[in-house]
């Protein structure tokens, strides 16, 4: 890292937030950002700077999640929450296509050539990296997904560095954060003490650049750019690890470690995971008819390796056992994502860990099949009964 | 449509849908609707609803009639499916609830058990919830009508949860939800009110009940909240009758 302070830093205050929101929405953008919903700060469109969750923090845990209240009024003072942009370039539920019948032949309505154009607002370093994963997945092999194309065509991305790490957090292990470097129209390190409340801005795009000269953004002084550096190593420093060294060999060579038995006795194959991961992108195809069959559409919905008609081919499911289904999930994200897109599945944003029901740890996980023992001791109820249904 | 021991409540679900009911009555004849109507046409029937669950010997009887009149039977709602809510007797004495609840029990007669109609006669296909879902009733009807399968996914509550964007109560909030376990179907409605999922639509396809007890330990329920979180509409269910009656034990 070090103090690579550039000259083509500038500063925006608070109010520069107000204003840039603003710019982005008379440049035709819906505006995405963090904000404060149900318990959590949730990733939705804001419309103004009072939408942001000032003052706001979160604890999490395995498992548990809270907001609190912070002792000042920063405006990106937390780690990733619930959701991620994913919902916005890859959304839950799609239709595909709609077909109406007409006379004999089939009138096919095609209605998603219209793309809305997002400005996502707060992107971490480790979104930005799960964006660029699911760009290699929707955009990199032979075949484009429209819908993903057209969405991530349009994003305008203010990235957020991070200054604090929370304790899901693992992206220092993965080489995704604390400082994102790329993937960035515009890059912001929020400054906050006694004396100031600012923002040090970076462009990452000619559009960001214009972005930031129409925001009339004064240079920012070395000692700024400093200080933003060093509160952005702060983050580096990390509770939370996974060695991955030979991970894919790793996965690969222990099919039948007995940690696959054990964490099946904890995992609820509720597929809570998988939601919340910023990189999975597994969908299902259902199509719908109306009674009078005069109607129908295909519709694309999340799916998860962790349902039972996710793995059925003609006579059943493959993977019925949960172990089977934990398995997979892991030595999809961390092994074989690496020979399918080149790159881990995993950026380390800790959400899988947050918002799993029984606070099942991929790290940990990593831990005990490497040999380091298992933190949790399996849930020895009699029998775990799913096994035998 | 044919009736058993239930509240209605599914096969209102049906007069409900009036967008669809409709094109339902025009894509087919209905035969026997006892909500909607008294009259009741002659079988054989080409698809046939039960609703309810049998708690009397008649019932029994009944059942066997209705399954060989109906090409297709499919069960609605978790009575039909999985006894019920009356299902709650089958692990007391129903003689003393008769005594105490009538004035003159001579005049009752029922069985010790309200069971599920798979129990009595094979089952095509069972929709569940309490009530039902009029979107599942509705794609039902249309699959079968257009000789596809039925989108009735049996996965968990969280995957609807999830894609309608709720914040998860469990992880956010401590509330100790039944939806990791449950059926989807109702499309996650309690937890966007902030209530925790109450297990309407049953065991999901691979419930790990034990797992869910030990969080809801974590979560500071006792072992009596935890029994009746599992003893709802859903009690008889075996997967959850099992999960309450470790809990009773331990
Ligand atoms: S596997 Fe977990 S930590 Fe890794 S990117 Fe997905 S949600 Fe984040
Ligand atoms: S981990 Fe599972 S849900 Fe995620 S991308 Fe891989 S197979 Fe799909
Ligand atoms: S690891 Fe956790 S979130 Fe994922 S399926 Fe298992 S219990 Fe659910
Ligand atoms: S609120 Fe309940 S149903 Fe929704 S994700 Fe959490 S545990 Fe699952």
């Amino acid at each position: 890292m070090g103090p690579t302070v550039a000259s083509n830093r500038s500063v925006i205050e608070v109010e520069g937030i107000a204003q840039l929101i603003a710019l982005l929405q008379r440049r035709g953008y819906q505006v995405a950002g963090p904000t404060l919903r149900d318990g959590a700060i949730a990733c939705e469109i804001i419309n103004k700077l009072e939408d942001l969750p000032a003052g706001w923090t979160d604890e999490q845990a395995p498992g548990h999640y809270r907001v609190k209240k912070r002792n000042d009024g920063a405006l990106f003072g937390y780690s990733v929450g619930p959701q991620s942009w994913k919902k916005f370039l890859h959304p839950p539920e799609l239709q595909l296509v709609e077909l109406r019948r007409d006379g004999a032949s089939l009138k096919i309505l095609h209605n998603h050539s219209v793309f809305p154009h997002f400005a996502f607002l707060g992107v971490r370093p480790c979104e930005l990296a799960a964006i660029a994963v699911q760009d290699r997945v929707f955009q990199g092999g032979r075949f484009t997904d429209p819908h993903y194309d057209g969405r991530r065509g349009q994003v305008f991305i203010v990235a957020v560095q991070c200054t604090q790490a929370g304790p899901s957090c693992f992206c220092a292990s993965m080489g995704t954060g604390p400082r994102a470097r790329e993937g960035f129209d515009v890059a912001l390190t929020e400054i906050i003490d006694s004396d100031h409340h600012l923002f040090v801005a970076e462009a990452g795009t000619k559009a960001g650049a214009e972005v930031l000269k129409e925001l009339h953004a004064v240079p920012a002084t070395p000692v700024l750019c400093q200080q933003a550096e060093e509160s952005i190593r702060h983050a580096s420093v990390q509770t939370r690890q996974m060695d991955t060294a030979g991970i894919r060999d790793l996965l690969y060579e222990n099919f039948d470690h007995p940690e696959w038995d054990n964490v099946a006795t904890r995992c609820l194959s509720c597929a809570n995971c998988t939601m919340v991961c910023p990189t999975c992108f597994c969908t299902t195809m259902e199509d719908v008819s109306e009674v009078t069959g005069e109607h129908a559409g295909r519709w694309r919905r999340w799916d998860s390796c962790f349902t039972q008609s996710f793995s059925y081919i003609h006579g059943g499911s493959v993977r019925t056992s949960s172990k089977s289904r934990f398995r997979q999930w892991m030595t999809h994200k961390l092994a074989s994502w690496i020979d399918q897109f080149g790159t881990s599945g995993c950026v380390g944003c800790g959400r899988c860990i947050t918002w799993c029901p029984v606070g099942i740890e991929i790290t940990e996980e990593v831990h005990a099949i490497r040999g380091g023992g298992v933190n949790a001791a399996p849930i020895s109820k009699g029998d775990n009964i799913h096994e035998l249904a | 449509m044919f009736k058993f021991a239930s509240c209605d409540g599914c096969q209102l679900s049906l007069l409900d849908a009036e967008d669809e009911l409709l094109s339902v009555a025009n894509a087919m004849e209905i035969a026997c609707f006892p909500e909607a109507s008294r009259t009741m046409s002659k079988g054989p029937y080409d698809i046939g609803l039960v609703e309810g669950s049998i708690t009397t010997h008649q019932d029994a009887e009944r059942i066997q009639k209705v399954r060989r009149q109906c090409r297709v039977l499919v069960t609605i709602g978790a009575c039909a499916t999985a006894g019920g809510i009356q299902a709650l007797r089958n692990s007391q004495d129903v003689d003393e609830f008769v005594r105490v609840v009538y004035a003159t029990p001579q005049f009752i007669s029922t069985l010790k058990l309200s069971t599920p109609i798979a129990e009595h006669v094979p089952v095509d296909f069972e929709l569940r919830g309490c009530p039902i879902n009029k979107y599942q009733l509705v794609e039902l009807i249309s699959a079968t009508l257009a000789g596809r399968k039925p989108t009735v996914p049996t996965y968990s509550v969280c995957i609807e949860c999830k894609r309608r964007g709720t914040v998860c109560l469990a992880v956010a909030k401590g509330v100790a939800c039944m939806g990791p376990v449950t059926q989807a179907g109702c499309g996650a409605i309690c937890p966007s009110f902030q209530r925790g999922c109450y297990g309407c639509y049953g065991p999901m396809e691979t419930p790990n009940t034990p797992a869910l007890t030990n969080q809801f330990r974590i979560l500071g329920q006792d072992d009596q909240q935890i029994a009746r979180a599992f003893r709802a509409f859903n009690a008889w269910a075996w997967q959850f009758r099992k999960a309450s009656e470790e809990c009773k034990r331990t």
